[in-house]
């Protein structure tokens, strides 16, 4: 049984790429809002979802809804068989070594809580330290914040510099011999920047240190290979490239899976349960408790398929002219200072403007049919960084394009009327 | 434009660049935070309570236009008033935010009006709800911070 829905030919490889046609393809884009064409640029919080993934969904509660690993019967049979496929595919996205490296769960929080919880209750001890990076979202502090107090252990930052980038120098220097796991994000949701992350991995590894890659916001902007960043944790959430949301993957080299203890109990993570000692199941099973997602998981491999038949050369070149358009336009504004320059970037426009708060913005913005974020995107140190108490952040998708960039300038005009 | 300027009506925008009563007030016997850690608007409310009147007020802080105008405005209205009188005007604006006041003119609610247009932008009426549910908890004598998320 195979989904109804058709990926146009024209976003395919070795077809000349359109990105109308890809356009196309996701259907909350010909969408109004506020009597305005939507121009969603908020992809670093969700993306859109393409046709075929919402089919997917529909698709399988409609012909496929069953509990998997478990039943004897048809639609479980088949409803387990689809669930796997996934995790076989999301093998291959990766391109991790075995789909036991594959655990799937809520999302990149829930991955990273998982490496912490385990992989930390096992080998963090009081005096050790963890090393995070001071642009991490929440999801990458506060969970080895939570290790560090019961363990005793020390949470340490890698500082930024003021474009917003890590040099290795610090990395370096921050690297120690009480240095258990270092946690960093492949690419920034506040600003945009992109780690070296095969470099730092490899600066880490020379030292014994293994590194957690928090991967939410890269999936959705390039294609990832884990054997090549030679990482030993990768964390990635569904909807944040595009697919549904409640769904993630934690990736993790199987010999440091395989040592590490359940992060949950429950049913399916078992072989066996007596009241005097329980047999865990092998991996990936023993890191998932409970009844999945089906459901998301399987639209999730529906998503997959449809990254894979992208002209991904196609998408980098077309997503390097929106956002470096983009960075022109708005920074020619007078007032704007953009947060975030990098050297390295993708996808995310942060910036401040004269002294109009950005919820201000975001409001006005959202008159014309805009949506981007404004707040602190879940970053409080990277604000308090730039000393900004939040920024305004147009986050780009693969799907956004040119006229869309003008109609936020058009909006920030707008802002700067009201505001005189 | 015309939704817009029901939500940033001159009055705001104006107290907004000039806040009123903006500084550290010496001798305040109350001292209250507010703050929105998701927006990060962030204030202090400073009271001199004497019996049961309010006899000054002023805040510091910065947020976005909505909840800095409403603090400004709020301070310049609850100036000399009893605690029972700000209560009641507390009572007002918080409905007149929220949508729900009913049958009372415009001409009574003074400077208020200039608010009225939050309700009908649902993501805003906690910041300019801040400040007044921080001047309550500062009457109530309360202690801590105060949140409208």
């Amino acid at each position: 049984m195979s989904t109804q829905v058709q990926i146009p030919e024209a976003v395919k490889r070795n077809n000349k790429f359109s990105v109308e046609a890809l356009r196309a393809c996701f259907p909350i884009l010909q969408e109004s809002v506020r009597g305005k064409k939507l121009v969603y640029l908020d992809n670093a919080a969700t993306t859109q979802k393409p046709e075929v993934v919402i089919a997917e969904l529909d698709r399988y509660y409609r012909h496929l809804n069953s509990n998997i690993h478990r039943g004897v019967h048809f639609l479980s049979e088949e409803a387990t068989a689809a669930y796997e496929r996934v995790r076989l595919k999301t093998r291959e996205f990766l391109n991790a070594a075995s789909e036991k490296e594959i655990i799937f769960v809520r999302g990149t929080t829930e991955a990273i809580n998982l490496v912490a919880a385990s992989f930390g209750r096992m080998n963090v001890r009081s005096g050790d330290e963890v090393l995070v990076s001071g642009m991490e979202h929440h999801s990458n502090i506060v969970p080895w914040q939570l290790l560090c107090e019961q363990s005793g252990a020390r949470l340490k930052v890698i500082p930024i510099n003021d474009r917003g980038e890590i040099e290795a120098e610090e990395f370096i220097r921050l690297v120690g011999p009480r240095t258990k796991i270092v946690a960093i994000t492949h690419i920034s949701n506040a600003l945009g920047t992109v780690n070296p992350i095969k470099n730092l991995v490899r600066l880490a590894h020379e030292r014994g240190v293994p590194v957690l890659v928090d991967g939410a916001q890269a999936v959705a902007h390039q294609r990832v290979d884990v054997q090549d960043l030679d990482c030993d944790f990768y964390a990635l959430s569904s909807h944040k490239m595009y697919g549904p949301t409640g769904f993630g993957v934690l990736y993790g080299k199987e010999d440091l899976l395989k040592a590490m203890p359940p992060y949950q109990g429950g049913g399916d993570m078992i072989r066996s349960v007596t009241f005097e000692k329980t047999q865990f199941a092998d991996l990936p099973h023993k890191f998932e408790a409970g009844t999945p997602n089906i459901a998301d998981g399987i639209a999730f491999g529906a998503t997959l398929d449809f990254l894979h038949s992208l002209d991904w050369d196609a998408l980098s070149v077309h997503e390097d002219d929106v956002l470096g358009y983009a960075t022109e336009q708005v920074s020619s504004i007078p007032g704007v200072r953009i947060i975030g320059t990098a050297r390295e970037k993708a996808g995310v426009l942060s910036f401040v403007m004269d002294d109009i708060h950005p919820h201000d913005i975001g409001t006005i913005l959202d008159q014309e049919g805009i949506a981007v974020r404004t707040g602190h995107h879940c970053a409080q140190p990277v604000m308090a960084r730039y000393g900004v108490p939040a920024t305004v952040r147009a986050s780009f998708a693969l799907y956004n394009i040119r006229s869309e960039v003008d109609a936020l300038v058009r909006g920030i005009q707008k802002v700067k009327e009201v505001f005189h | 434009m015309s939704d817009l300027r029901s939500l940033y009506q001159e009055i705001i925008l104006e107290h907004n660049k000039s806040p009123r009563n903006f500084k550290k007030l010496d001798g305040a016997n109350r001292i209250l935070e507010g703050f929105n850690p998701l927006c990060g608007d962030h204030y202090t409310l400073y009271v001199k309570l004497e019996g049961d009147t309010i006899v000054d007020l002023a805040f510091q802080g910065a947020g976005c236009a909505i909840s800095k105008a409403s603090a400004s405005v709020m301070t310049t209205l609850i100036k000399g008033k009893s605690v029972e009188e700000a209560r009641a005007m507390f009572a007002m604006f918080h409905e007149l935010v929220m949508g729900t006041l009913k049958d009372v003119s415009f001409d009574h609610l003074g400077k208020l009006a200039a608010f009225a247009g939050v309700s009908e932008f649902p993501a805003r009426v906690k910041c300019a709800s801040l400040a007044w549910h921080t001047m309550r908890n500062a009457l109530d004598a309360g202690t801590g911070t105060v949140s409208t998320e």
